[in-house]
């Protein structure tokens, strides 16, 4: 019969604890309407496509290629980041370079953004340090897997 | 000729309140749902680019549910579970007819009573009524002839047998204090004075038959604390095979149950349109103060009253289904069969000694 009491008491305390999240809120909520601005807010809420969140200086975002000071790529297609690629989603085909101190640059540089699982070892694999991931690009969805083929058009930058 | 055309008047007017309350009760479980998890809640849909804190949302889901493919499968019993959802849906629509709204409008000499069905057994229709609609639920579950929703329909009438009982009984000792089963009556009886100063409502007269009746009540609603039917998270219940609107129909019955529940809270414990201390003429304070209104004002404020206390019950009823978990089946049927009945037993005879005396 104790027993009994006590779980009644908890289970009042369980509305207790929500109908006291639901005024509280409420309060911060209407005074947000009423023009007051309070330290705390009603919800934890971010509405997202109109207020964005900070990212993380560290966040792995769309990754881009850099730049020579001439404007070619930075990238000597050396391979290792399509070696280090766990997806196995780059693909590059490598020419020569007139230049004998570069040897060799990417004809083609493809990206398959459908397959990249955004680990950033290629980040970490390349010696020249031609790819980074700090675009801060994090929207990338399509409405076809050939739009999010990202060649080195769309990677340089 | 003017009689039929009153009561058909009554009629809309009282479906559109039902259907109102019934449609932004859906977007009220949201935004409350929301706002007790410390989140906003569904605040996207516009009109031409206006939204007001989501006041459209349930336009767009009724639009939603109307576009979507009425379907039947092929292994079903196509009539009955046509029929289903159109039961359910129609047994907990019918009983706003008996809840007294407010006391009575007189317009031209002539007295209209804000009720629809002024019937002298209104308590046994409502509760006819509210268990009929199990119906639905068991036709809906078996004709899918699909096991799941089998087994929620088998839960809906395990669910119901324990609860039907002490809802049934929770409300002796309330015909015993008033002696009537006419629901107009029992508001009425509810303006009378206890001890001069509180007005004889139900909670003051009968606390336990409150409790008990408040618990049966929330089975009845077949929501969350006693989703039994439904249980979303492992069987998905009697209308596993419905989709589009006959799905639509049974969640709003759902709803509809809430404000069905609440009413019949307000209209037998809370006094129904009943402000306390006012008469047809205006308040009359137990402390000897008068404040005579007119009569649309009275009706104002007992129309008002009712739907304050509506609002209340069900806030309440969302409070309880966001707070709680769902109770296993053997704990409600413990719950059914060893405390309320008993329970109600004790109130029956409680009352009966104390009205003795």
């Amino acid at each position: 019969m104790i027993k009994a009491i006590e779980y009644f008491i908890e289970i009042l305390r369980g509305s207790v604890i929500t109908a006291r999240h639901f005024f509280v809120n409420m309060f911060f909520h209407i005074l947000k309407v009423m023009g007051i601005k309070t330290k705390r807010k009603g919800a934890v809420t971010i509405q997202y496509p109109e207020e964005k969140k900070e990212l993380a200086s560290r966040h792995r975002s769309l990754h881009r290629l850099m730049k020579r000071e001439n404007g070619k790529p930075r990238c000597v297609a050396c391979m290792l980041c399509v070696t280090a690629c766990p997806s196995e989603c780059i693909y590059v085909e490598a020419a020569e370079d007139p230049d004998l101190e570069i040897q060799k640059y990417p004809a083609k540089f493809i990206i398959d953004l459908s397959r990249c699982c955004f680990c950033g070892f290629c980040v970490e694999a390349c010696p020249e340090d031609a790819i980074r991931m700090d675009t801060d690009q994090i929207e990338l969805a399509q409405y076809s897997r050939e739009d999010l083929l990202y060649d080195l058009d769309k990677l340089i930058g | 000729m003017i009689e039929i055309l009153i009561v058909f008047i009554k009629i809309i007017f009282a479906l559109i309140w039902l259907l109102t309350l019934t449609l932004y009760l859906t977007w009220v479980e949201r935004k409350e749902s929301a706002v007790i998890q410390d989140r906003i809640g569904a605040n996207r849909a516009s009109i031409l680019g206006i939204r007001i804190i989501g006041l459209f949302q349930p336009f767009a889901d009724a639009i939603k549910m109307i576009f979507k493919e009425d379907f039947t499968p092929s292994f079903s019993k196509k009539f009955l579970h046509d029929l289903a959802p159109f039961l359910s849906f129609f047994f907990v629509a019918i009983t706003i007819s008996a809840i007294p709204f407010g006391d009575f409008i007189s317009i031209g000499g002539k007295t209209i009573n804000l009720l629809i069905l002024d019937i002298n057994v209104g308590l046994l229709f409502v509760l006819a009524m509210l268990s009929l609609g199990i119906y639905g639920i068991l036709i809906a579950g078996w004709s899918s002839n699909n096991k799941f929703t089998l087994i929620g329909g088998l839960r809906g009438a395990a669910q119901l047998i324990s609860y039907e009982v002490a809802l049934g009984l929770s409300l002796i000792g309330l015909i015993m204090v008033y002696p009537s089963l006419n629901l107009s009556q029992i508001v009425h009886f509810q303006g009378e004075l206890l001890f001069g100063v509180v007005p004889k409502w139900g909670i003051f007269l009968q606390p336990l038959g409150f409790m008990i009746f408040f618990f049966a009540a929330l089975a009845e609603t077949k929501r969350v604390p006693f989703d039994l039917p439904e249980g979303e998270s492992e069987i998905i219940g009697f209308f596993t095979e419905y989709g589009g609107l006959k799905w639509g129909l049974f969640m709003m019955t759902d709803f509809m149950e809430v404000i069905i529940v609440s009413c019949l809270l307000t209209t037998l414990f809370f006094g129904g349109w009943q402000v306390p201390w006012l008469a047809t003429d205006g308040f009359h304070f137990p402390w000897g103060g008068e404040w005579l209104l007119s009569h649309w004002v009275v009706v104002l404020f007992q129309v008002a009253a009712f739907n304050i206390k509506v609002f209340f019950f069900s806030w309440l009823q969302v409070l309880i289904r966001w707070t709680y978990p769902r109770f296993r089946y053997d704990q409600l049927m413990d719950m059914g069969w060893k405390l309320l009945i008993p329970l109600s037993l004790v109130n029956i005879v409680g009352t009966g000694i104390l009205m003795s005396i």
